[in-house]
């Protein structure tokens, strides 16, 4: 690694792709020379520039994982944001933009530790935009052929608020994925759209006595949620890794 | 100067000499913990500092109510680019814990109820510049937001400000505490931007 290709250094990144995932959100790929790869998990600064040489920056999720220069990130658009609605409104293929990292190395899933290949369960639990981390986690597992059982509970308002929603629909092997719906459930859905509770959790997740690598991330409100009734469902609190974004 | 975003004009330049560089301003609260937020009683709360030569200051509930409290007005800058101006605060001065204990070490390890630790030298918690903090806003602090009690050291990143605070133990280095270990800086102060080691 040169001192240019560091975490730490800004990079530019060019807009090789975008794609609308729900009406407030979208996803963007971008080549950035010198990234050089991530785990699954981690994030990037993000740094947009007005010609006057204002900046903002903001934190995001990557949603790719492995080597390479491509970085895909995706980013809901936050109502009074700054930077958000420029990334899902006004940013167009070729464009460039700031970026450094990988970031962050807690909230992190590797498919194998010291040569060791990771075969414990995991259990990714997501609420909304909350889904960016964890589908670089289920890339990575599926591109490393892991045997690690893995489970997505992912919690939307309505089918038209998930995003990834095509490619969770077709899970790789050895994942298995539950949807809930907070707000509207698709015809015929067996479970009424409503918050997740504990039932829902203790129906579909795996089992504390399993001691599943948790991963929640969503709203404050939800991973606070989720995360209390993980530990009074017995799991060890060491063992939930948590994500939040929003205020209160 | 970086790259001009096309199209991007960001919101209004008044420049605020009280915001660090690179942050935003924020009426809300976020909350950054990494992972579920323990339920401490304050029957069964405790808070130790311990030294070098394994002398063990221990404060329970009603002991550090008992102390002198302090009214505290700060600003807040969280690593996470959100800073809060004028949040206000009630707890106990650090100066005040550390009165009676003798200490050659410089540095201090923080740990926290459910296993956080983060790591501080000595003199930032001293001379009026940290609290044990338990009121937030005039309430009782929120589990959420590090209640019962949490570390307050406001002219650090708030990561340095332990949530659920249970004790202090004294180091001879400065050893990296948990963020500190997983990518972020080593001190953390909010006016040098030091955010990642």
């Amino acid at each position: 690694m040169t001192d240019t290709d560091k975490p730490s250094v800004w990079k530019v990144g060019v807009v090789a792709e975008t794609r609308t995932e729900t009406a407030s959100g979208r996803s963007i790929v971008l080549d950035v020379p010198g990234w050089g790869g991530n785990i699954a998990g981690q994030h990037a600064d993000v740094r947009l520039t007005a010609p006057d040489g204002y900046t903002a920056v903001r934190s995001y999720s990557v949603a790719s994982a492995g080597s390479g220069d491509r970085v895909q990130l995706a980013v809901d658009r936050l109502p009074t944001g700054e930077v958000s609605p420029y990334l899902v409104d006004d940013l167009i293929v070729g464009d460039q933009l700031e970026i450094r990292g990988p970031l962050g190395g807690w909230f992190v899933w590797r498919p194998e530790i010291d040569g060791i290949e990771q075969t414990g369960p995991v259990q990714l639990i997501g609420g909304g935009s909350g889904i960016v981390p964890l589908v670089a986690m289920i890339r990575s597992h599926a591109a490393s052929d892991s045997t690690a059982p893995f489970k997505l509970l992912y919690s939307v308002r309505t089918p038209d608020d998930a995003f990834f929603r095509s490619e969770l629909a077709e899970p790789s092997r050895g994942l298995d994925v539950t949807w809930a719906y907070t707000r509207r459930a698709p015809d015929g859905w067996a479970r009424p759209a409503g918050r997740l509770t504990r039932a829902d959790l203790e129906a579909r997740t795996f089992p504390a006595n399993l001691s599943p690598a948790v991963f929640v991330c969503g709203p404050t409100g939800f991973v606070e949620t989720v995360a209390n009734s993980l530990v009074e469902l017995g799991h060890d609190p060491a063992r939930i890794k948590t994500e939040r974004f929003g205020g209160q | 100067m970086g790259i001009i975003s096309r199209g991007f004009s960001g919101r209004s330049r008044e420049h605020n000499p009280d915001l660090p560089p690179g942050q935003y301003l924020t009426e809300d609260f976020p909350v950054l913990s990494a992972g579920p937020t323990p339920s401490i009683d304050t029957a069964d709360w405790e808070f130790s500092i311990r030294t070098e030569s394994g002398a063990v200051h221990r404060w329970d509930w009603d002991q550090l109510k008992s102390l002198p409290i302090e009214d505290v007005s700060t600003d807040i800058h969280c690593v996470t680019r959100w800073s809060k101006f004028g949040t206000s605060w009630r707890g106990v001065s650090l100066d005040t814990l550390f009165a009676d204990v003798d200490t050659n070490y410089e540095y201090v390890m923080a740990h926290s109820y459910g296993g956080y630790t983060t790591n501080v030298p000595l003199e930032d918690l001293l001379d009026g510049k940290a609290w044990i903090a338990f009121e937030f806003d005039g309430e009782d602090l929120d589990p959420e937001h590090g209640g019962p009690a949490r570390l307050l050291i406001p002219h650090l990143y708030f990561w340095k400000s332990a949530k659920w605070i249970r004790g202090l133990v004294m180091m001879d280095d400065d050893d990296p505490g948990f963020w500190e270990q997983n990518g972020y800086h080593i001190y953390g102060d909010p006016w040098l931007e030091q955010r990642y080691s």
